[in-house]
């Protein structure tokens, strides 16, 4: 089945909203209308109260293939990602090997290209994500490759970082990074301060992040280059980016649904669960992050999707790998931290979908990497890549019943607010009701 | 914060209140006694399985733990870890898991990471788990042994017993610990203790040294060394944890000696009723000078011997719950 029509729900375009009717046909955009008569044969899908925009896309996913199968696999996170309402979501290139060449990189790109939504691929900055010597980048570009990142960490080398940013300029290349100074943050396991000093885990200071954030902003300006910030944590790496941007420096950042929901206490006991780089911070952080989104300093949400098998993450603290999932409750999470019943649904597919489409160049689709078009207005002809959000359902995380391969989520037994009803991706329904067609 | 340890689990002395100490400590002092019995032993945890789990080096610990146990009539099961299936790889939760298998009562473990022995607690929450140091965070039966050394010698000079005493002798009290504060679970329970029985605790160590938050902690930090070391009624030397990188806080261990060592002159200074303490193992010449250490008023050998009891008093108060006067 091929013709949907999805009524009456509110139609939300880049400024502006409407009560009405959708009709996709063929894998486009067919028709948006107050009112469109079903065609025969068209599956309809009653929007009532919820709201129909562009399909979500997720700046940052960690797909553990190759090399780390049993915690996900490209096709395990992409329907993970389709029950959070995502159409897109880019690879990041920690793999094992890490993507680091057109090799793996067309490797993940085939995976996904079995896959019922897109699967964009982040390839590494430098080889093997080492950070001493540059990757073949422009290979990847031309392969279609259109962010560069060594996350999990940054590049430290401020030189290499430097060359990396002149040589990805001509490419039209945009770089992300991770920011933590490692030798500051130092093999610490959580937010420095007053809790990490009594329960004795090592800290990563904020300022590691800072100094980063800092560092990469004056090399933005030197080399005239693009960096997107990932997973901004603190108050000061978000006031930093806001100066940068005013200046008319090419930055960007996102932010994760943990850092502006969970703050360090949740380290209190010890559990790995809560684990994660750079790590939960202070409550004031996570206030000025929720401010941050509200206010539009912010570009991006992105997820950090970082599944764990148990048997890695279910180690003493100081032991376990870092990262939480994050495809699944992204949404619902950004949906609360916008003010729920206050939350405008402009900048709610704002921050889901078009800011990172336009970050990651999905805008206008890749037909040699089979890559369709993300986080439009809903243009009749567009990609028919949509999501059904439903601002008034309220739901339960259960870890059990995650579809990722893992089940690492920080969120078990927490009620929310808001959920993903129906996902169309390319033109197909991909879920309904909440649960995979 | 527990009034009692009672049924409980052992893991930090950050929440026990003055009461839940003083009980502890009145529990060991009745247990000295059994020590200098010929026959050292008492019924109190007959027929009971106390498994120890030593994840990281320890002599005193280790031997005082499993002689505890052995003297309360327990019977003990030790992992030599070394030599078990944790070099093969098998996770912390499965060797435990393992153990709580052969049916056990408390589990004694020491761990190289923050935070294992709570996680343990979570693994088996039917087993009393007492937390013997975990990695930087905290080790209760030391800070107790050493709160109970202290209170024994003061209520020596005093001629006064501890169980008469309470807490009193503490109230006031001029405790300075000196050295590694930042990586040490010793400082961590030492301070919990030493604060909830009503001393003033001020720690002297290089800036590296302390702590990064040392403002919240309940201490003050010693301005100079030397003044703070005629202040002290009580000097706690820390290891300096090498193992743990402590040795790029320092530019040498020359220096520390020389800046925070207790060096043979800067003992000569203390006051003569002062008592000198340190949890071992200690880096003669460098913390303190090898003939300080054998001192008198430096009661190393004494804070040793009083791990029995003090472990004595926590498993039984843990494993055994409510005391009965008949089983002892």
């Amino acid at each position: 089945m091929s013709t949907f029509l999805l009524r009456h729900g509110l139609v939300v375009r880049a400024d502006t909203t409407f009560v009405g009717d959708v009709l996709v046909e063929n894998g486009v955009i067919a028709d948006v209308q107050d009112t469109i008569s079903a065609p025969s044969g068209a599956h309809e899908i009653d929007a009532t109260d919820c709201w129909i925009g562009p399909g979500f896309v997720d700046l940052h996913t960690h797909l553990r293939e190759p090399g780390r199968e049993e915690s996900e696999t490209v096709m395990s996170g992409s329907l993970a990602a389709a029950v959070g309402g995502y159409c897109a979501i880019v690879a990041m290139p920690n793999t094992e090997p890490a993507l680091d060449n057109v090799a793996l990189v067309a490797y993940v790109l085939e995976r996904g290209a079995q896959c019922p939504i897109d699967v964009a691929v982040a390839g590494a900055v430098t080889q093997g994500r080492r950070g001493e010597k540059l990757a073949p980048i422009a290979e990847m570009a031309a392969l279609g490759v259109r962010l560069f990142t060594d996350d999990g960490t940054g590049v430290q080398d401020p030189s290499l970082m430097r060359r990396a940013l002149m040589y990805a300029k001509p490419l039209g290349v945009r770089l992300a990074q991770h920011c933590e100074d490692e030798l500051l943050a130092g093999g610490g396991t959580m937010n420095e301060g007053a809790l990490s000093s009594r329960l004795g885990l090592v800290g990563r200071p904020a300022l590691a992040e800072e100094l980063m954030v800092l560092r990469d902003i004056e090399l933005v300006r030197l080399t005239g280059g693009a960096v997107h910030f990932m997973h901004l944590s603190t108050a000061r790496s978000i006031s930093l980016v806001v100066a940068a941007r005013a200046e008319g420096l090419a930055v960007t950042c996102e932010v994760a649904p943990h850092h502006f929901t969970l703050d360090e206490g949740a380290c209190e006991h010890f559990d790995p669960l809560f684990k994660v780089h750079p790590p939960l911070r202070t409550p004031s952080d996570v206030a000025a992050l929720r401010h941050a989104l509200i206010s539009g300093a912010v570009d991006a949400v992105a997820t950090d999707h970082a599944p764990h098998a148990p048997e890695l993450k279910d180690l003493p603290f100081d032991e376990a790998p870092a990262g939480m999932l994050g495809l699944e409750h992204a949404a619902s999470l950004t949906y609360e931290a916008l003010g729920a019943q206050t939350c405008a649904p402009t900048q709610f597919f704002n921050l889901l979908s078009r800011a990172p489409a336009r970050i990651a160049q999905l805008r206008a689709g890749d037909s040699r990497l089979k890559l369709s078009a993300h986080g439009g207005a809903l243009h009749v002809g567009d990609d028919a890549n949509l999501v059904i959000f439903d601002p008034q359902q309220r739901w339960t995380v259960r870890r059990d019943e995650m579809l990722s391969r893992s089940t690492n989520t920080p969120y078990d037994g927490r009620a929310m607010f808001g959920r993903v009803r129906a996902t169309l991706a390319r033109g197909q329904l991909i879920v309904e009701n909440g649960v995979l067609t | 914060m527990i009034d009692t340890i009672r049924g409980e689990n052992l893991l930090s002395l950050d929440n026990l209140s003055r009461t839940a100490i003083i009980e502890v400590l009145d529990v060991a002092e009745s247990f000295v006694e059994v020590n200098q019995r010929a026959i050292k032993k008492v019924p109190a945890l007959k027929g009971r399985v106390v498994a120890s789990l030593f994840f990281e080096e320890s002599t005193r610990t280790r031997l005082s733990f499993e002689t505890a146990a052995k003297r309360l009539s327990a019977d003990v099961l030790s992992l030599a870890v070394a030599s078990s299936s944790v070099k093969k790889g098998e996770s912390l939760r499965d060797t435990i898991a393992t153990i709580d298998a052969l049916g056990i009562d408390a589990v004694v473990m020491r761990h190289q990471s923050s935070g294992a022995s709570l996680q343990v607690s979570r693994y088996v929450p039917h087993v009393h788990v007492i937390n013997a140091g975990d990695g930087l965070h905290q080790h209760p039966t030391q800070g107790l042994l050493d709160v109970f050394t202290v209170r024994q010698v003061l209520c020596e000079r005093h001629g006064t017993t501890g169980t008469e005493s309470g807490g009193e002798l503490f109230d006031g009290l001029h405790v300075l610990i000196v050295g590694d504060v930042r990586h040490s679970r010793v400082a961590r329970s030492d301070i919990a203790a030493y604060v909830a029985l009503g001393a003033h605790v001020r720690v002297a160590a290089p800036g590296t040294l302390l702590p990064d938050d040392i403002e919240n902690w309940p201490v003050s930090v010693a301005d100079d060394f030397d003044d703070a070391l005629e202040w002290a009624d009580v000097v706690g030397l820390l290891r300096l944890q090498s193992e743990r990188g402590s040795g790029s806080y320092v530019p040498s261990l020359g220096e520390f000696t020389v800046t925070y060592g207790l060096t043979l002159e800067r003992a000569r200074r203390l006051r003569p009723t002062t008592l000198i303490m340190h949890p071992g193992p200690m880096n003669r010449g460098v913390e303190i000078d090898s003939r300080v250490a054998d001192l008198p008023s430096a009661l190393i050998t004494r804070q040793v011997a009083n791990g029995v009891p003090i472990r004595m008093a926590v498993l039984y108060l843990t494993v055994a719950g409510s005391p009965k006067e008949s089983t002892l």
